[in-house]
This record gives C-alpha cells, sequence and structure tokens, in this order.
C-alpha cells in the first residue's frame, strides 16, 4: 500500500504552518497571562491580541478595531446575522441558496422568528444574479448576505457589484468571506462589505479562531453576554495562542500572497485542462475564471463520489464529494442543486482543493489515478453500460 | 466509518460482470437516489449457478453486491427467496445506520432477478405447451 499522502481537501480544513505553530506556543505555557489582567504576563497576552489583529487588518485593509475575534467562521457568521437581527427592527433578509450552512440555517433560525427570507437567484455558472437584487430590496430589508468565494464549486462572487446596490438602498451587506480570505487578495474597501466572517484554519493558522469584520459605526448586538471583551461584542477569555496563530497566518499570506495565488492558479488550470483531456466525458463545474485560486471541482457522470472519494484514498489522494451518499442526509449537495446541475453529475462530484503544499507532480499523479478509478467504477456501472448501449442504438 | 469487511468488498467487489445470456436480471434503484445495481443470474435445477452485478452506488453498495453474489452462489432459489437484508448486513459485520437502505437494493435486485426468471420460465413453458 502507497505510503505517500497527498492532501487536496485544503478548502475543508489546512495544514497549521510551521512558522504560525512556533509562533503559537509560547502563548501556551510561556505567555499564559489572561489578556485583560494588567500584570507583565496578562501584558504579553494583549500585546499579542493587538499585533494580530493589526495582522489581520492589514490583510483586509481593515481599521485594527473593526476586527472581532471569534472562534471561527461559524460563530463570525453567526453573530454578523443574529446580531444584527437583534439591534434592528427591519425583518426582512436577502442571502444566497449557496451560503454554507452556518449561513443558511442562521437565516432559516431567524425565519422560525418571524423573520423573511428571501434569496438572491443563481446562474448555473454558481454565481448570483447582481441584477436580481435591487427589486428584491424592500424598506423592511435589514442584510444581505452572500459569500465570497463558495466552498464547494469555487464561485467568487461579484460582491462588489452587490455593495453598490445595498449601498444605495441603505441595506448592509455581510459576506462569509472563509474561503478567499488569505487565499486571494480581499480588501473590504473595495468589496464595500459592512461585515465579514473569517477563519484562520483556511489559511494555514490553527482551528478554533476566527474573526468578524464590523465596519465603523455599524450597530450590532452580542450573541455571547460576559466579560464585555471585544468592546463589549464578544466576550470570553481571549485565545491567545489561537489569536497568535491567525495573526500569525495573516502576517504570511500578506507576504507570499503575491508567489502564492499564481502558482496555486496555475496548478488548478494544469489540473483542470488535464481531466478535461484525459477523463472521457469529465465536467467542471463553476466558473472558470471567477474561481478561488486552488479550488477544482469536477463531476464524471456514471459514478457515485462516495466511492470514488474511498477509491482516491485509498490511492493515497484526499479529495471531497457533494454526492448524496456521502451526505448525512443523504441529499446531494444544496449548491450542486441550486446550479440546476444535472442529477447524475452532481452524484459523481468531487472537489480538489490544492493548497500551498501541493506540487505539479501531485497533480500530473493524482489525474494518472483519477483516470483509473473512474474507468475502473464505470466499468461496473450499470449507467454507463446504458449510456453506451443507448450510443449503439443511435 | 466502514468495517474492514465491506472495505474489503467495496476495495475488491467479487463477480463484478454483466452475464449477456442471463436467465433472470432485476433491476433496481436509479441515478437520483444515488444507487443503481443491476443482478444477472444463471439458474440451473432451481439452484443459482452464478451470479454476476453492475453498481452505481457508494462503498456501501458496491460491498453489499459483492457481498449478496458470494452469499448466492450455488444456493437454491427457495433458499435465496428466504434472504433478508438484516443477513447480508450482517454478513458484512454491520453497515453504518444511514446506509443500511443500501442492504435492502442487493437482496430487492437478486429478487427480482428471480422473478424475472420465473416469469420467462412460465412463458417458456407456455409457448412450449402451445406447440
Amino acid at each position: 500500500m502507497e505510503n505517500k499522502r497527498v492532501y487536496f481537501d485544503n478548502a475543508a480544513t489546512t495544514m497549521v504552518d510551521r512558522r504560525v505553530l512556533e509562533h503559537m506556543l509560547p502563548f501556551f505555557s510561556e505567555h499564559y497571562g489572561n489578556a485583560s489582567s494588567l500584570h507583565l504576563e496578562g501584558i504579553k497576552a494583549y500585546q499579542v491580541v493587538e499585533w494580530s489583529r493589526n495582522q489581520l487588518a492589514q490583510l483586509v485593509q481593515a481599521q485594527p478595531e473593526e476586527i472581532y475575534f471569534t472562534s471561527g467562521g461559524t460563530e463570525s457568521n453567526n453573530f454578523a446575522i443574529k446580531g444584527l437581527a437583534r439591534s434592528s427592527k427591519k425583518r426582512h433578509i436577502i442571502t444566497s441558496p449557496i451560503e454554507h450552512p452556518a449561513v443558511l440555517k442562521t437565516a432559516q433560525s431567524l425565519a422560525r422568528e418571524g423573520f423573511t427570507l428571501s434569496f438572491l437567484p443563481i446562474d448555473n455558472k454558481g454565481i448570483v444574479k447582481v441584477e436580481e437584487l435591487e427589486s428584491m430590496i424592500t424598506p423592511n430589508t435589514l442584510l444581505v448576505s452572500v459569500m465570497l468565494g463558495n466552498n464547494e464549486v469555487g464561485t467568487i462572487q461579484p460582491l462588489k457589484e452587490l455593495s453598490l446596490i445595498t449601498r444605495s438602498k441603505g441595506v448592509l451587506l455581510h459576506s462569509d468571506a472563509v474561503q478567499a480570505v488569505g487565499n486571494m487578495p480581499v480588501d473590504v474597501k473595495d468589496l464595500g462589505v459592512d461585515l465579514m466572517s473569517i477563519s484562520a484554519h483556511k489559511f494555514y493558522g490553527p482551528k478554533g479562531i476566527g474573526a468578524l469584520f464590523v465596519r465603523k459605526g455599524t450597530n450590532l448586538l452580542p450573541l455571547l453576554d460576559g466579560g464585555e471583551h471585544e468592546q463589549g461584542k464578544r466576550s470570553g477569555t481571549y485565545n491567545t495562542p489561537g489569536i497568535a496563530g491567525l495573526g500569525k497566518a495573516c502576517e504570511i499570506a500578506l507576504q507570499e500572497m503575491d508567489e502564492f495565488v499564481p502558482r496555486i492558479s496555475t496548478l488548478r488550470d494544469d489540473l483542470i485542462n488535464k481531466i478535461l483531456h484525459q477523463i472521457p466525458e469529465a465536467y467542471i463545474n463553476g466558473d472558470l475564471k471567477n474561481r478561488l485560486p486552488g479550488n477544482v471541482h469536477l463531476s464524471l457522470p456514471y459514478v457515485e463520489g462516495e466511492a470514488l472519494l474511498l477509491r482516491l484514498d485509498d490511492a493515497g489522494f484526499a479529495v471531497s464529494t457533494g454526492s448524496a451518499c456521502s451526505a448525512h442526509n443523504l441529499k446531494i449537495s444544496h449548491v450542486l442543486k441550486a446550479m440546476s446541475t444535472d442529477v447524475l453529475c452532481a452524484q459523481g462530484s468531487l472537489r480538489i482543493s490544492l493548497g500551498r503544499h501541493n506540487k505539479q507532480e501531485d497533480i500530473d499523479a493524482f489525474v494518472q489515478v483519477l483516470a483509473d478509478v473512474a474507468r475502473d467504477l464505470r466499468q461496473m456501472s450499470p449507467l454507463y453500460r446504458a449510456s453506451k448501449e443507448g450510443d449503439r442504438h443511435v | 466509518m466502514y468495517n474492514e469487511i465491506i472495505l474489503d468488498h467495496f476495495r475488491k467487489p467479487r463477480n463484478v460482470g454483466v452475464i449477456e445470456d442471463a436467465d433472470g436480471v432485476g433491476e433496481v434503484g436509479n441515478a437520483v437516489c444515488g444507487d443503481m445495481m443491476t443482478f444477472y443470474l444463471k439458474v440451473k435445477d432451481d439452484c443459482i449457478v452464478d451470479a454476476r452485478y453492475q453498481t452505481f452506488g457508494c462503498g456501501a453498495a458496491i460491498a453489499v453486491s459483492s457481498m449478496v453474489s458470494e452469499m448466492i452462489k450455488g444456493k437454491k432459489i427457495q433458499e435465496v427467496m428466504e434472504m433478508t437484508h438484516k443477513d447480508v448486513s450482517n454478513m458484512l459485520g454491520g453497515l453504518p445506520p444511514q446506509k443500511e437502505h443500501c442492504s435492502n437494493l442487493g437482496i430487492d435486485a437478486v429478487k427480482k432477478a428471480i422473478e424475472d426468471y420465473r416469469a420467462k420460465k412460465a412463458c417458456n413453458n407456455t409457448s412450449a405447451v402451445q406447440k
């Protein structure tokens, strides 16, 4: 059995960068003070919290006081949406059908409390239809929440165009940007977002730490009451090792962005081309241009995603799928469904998310294995046989 | 998630294939639900002498079809008709709860193939009488 592993699931989580880990370690047992304490131990902890806040603010072009640390993407999305809902009398929220469950379920939870939800339609490439937004906004609309980079098919949403509309209508714009921040240039001023969710473990930082960007002057109420940390908006003792790690991950992302983005994008495009050329009937989902640098999302008709995933895992490759069988609820991905993907294609979907550690040789080896696995599983698929017989009859 | 027996059958599925002159063919499932299985049987003296299948589906679905093919080969039709999905699941050392339905699929496909065989046989007998 092959021992070498190739990790192609960087959209799920990334490996903590060695430099990040080293930066975190002293904050466990050396500078272990509570960042709210006034003694030296506390000051050391406080300093790293503020240093990290600055790093993140620089990475996304925000002001440090606009950054609130949270436990990660899920909390940030809950905080943004529920926090705003509690601070306003407006009762209408617009989101998209391809959001992460941390946004969708949060919005649905508010709908059960009496909020009205509307969904901005998307096209079959997985991009929201900006032109539909204006007519959906009513005087009762509080918020539009649209993600920046889709976690499944990798599409980059037109936030800047959406913000021109939300601004002119006096509606707030939130974006779940956990897939994008640290992996591509993100500028809150340029995008025009009022709130933005960030997660460290999506860009080589630790799990369990994230942040919410909240534009100055935006009123939102806290979810967690307690010791009034983070300007009273997010109570809870500072997770200093996590925050230190997030800060370091931001610093590295900022330094290496110019090298990283073109390199990963080139690998991605090479992988896409090789798949399309070497695997019959393979189909790439999403948009080829407006795409996260590391995202490849494909469909292989006649085979099922979980079977593909397990075979690839056996061959040493870690990938992900949106097939129904792999999901705990046995339903196909809501993203592929919203994109009106053919059901056969949705069942045979695979997500390959490239990261910093992936190399050209990994891509080449993967395509070879994928071609073999696809051939093998199609060979035993009654659907494949039926389609070939259909061809013969034509 | 899957135990070693299931993984073994998934990795090396037994008896995969199509019998062109099968005595009975049974197909269950569809692409929408994500599982589809076609069983092909050769029958001699009320005994299943060969069983092949094609499966579109997840790891559990493939393992189930492989296990079912082994369980029914050489068995009397009556014995096979009495098998339940629980027997298949037990032979595989237990399926994860959300995959339990896959075991139905295997048994259903085989029983459908047997019905097909019986229907064909009845039809042949009728035509023989008519001659």
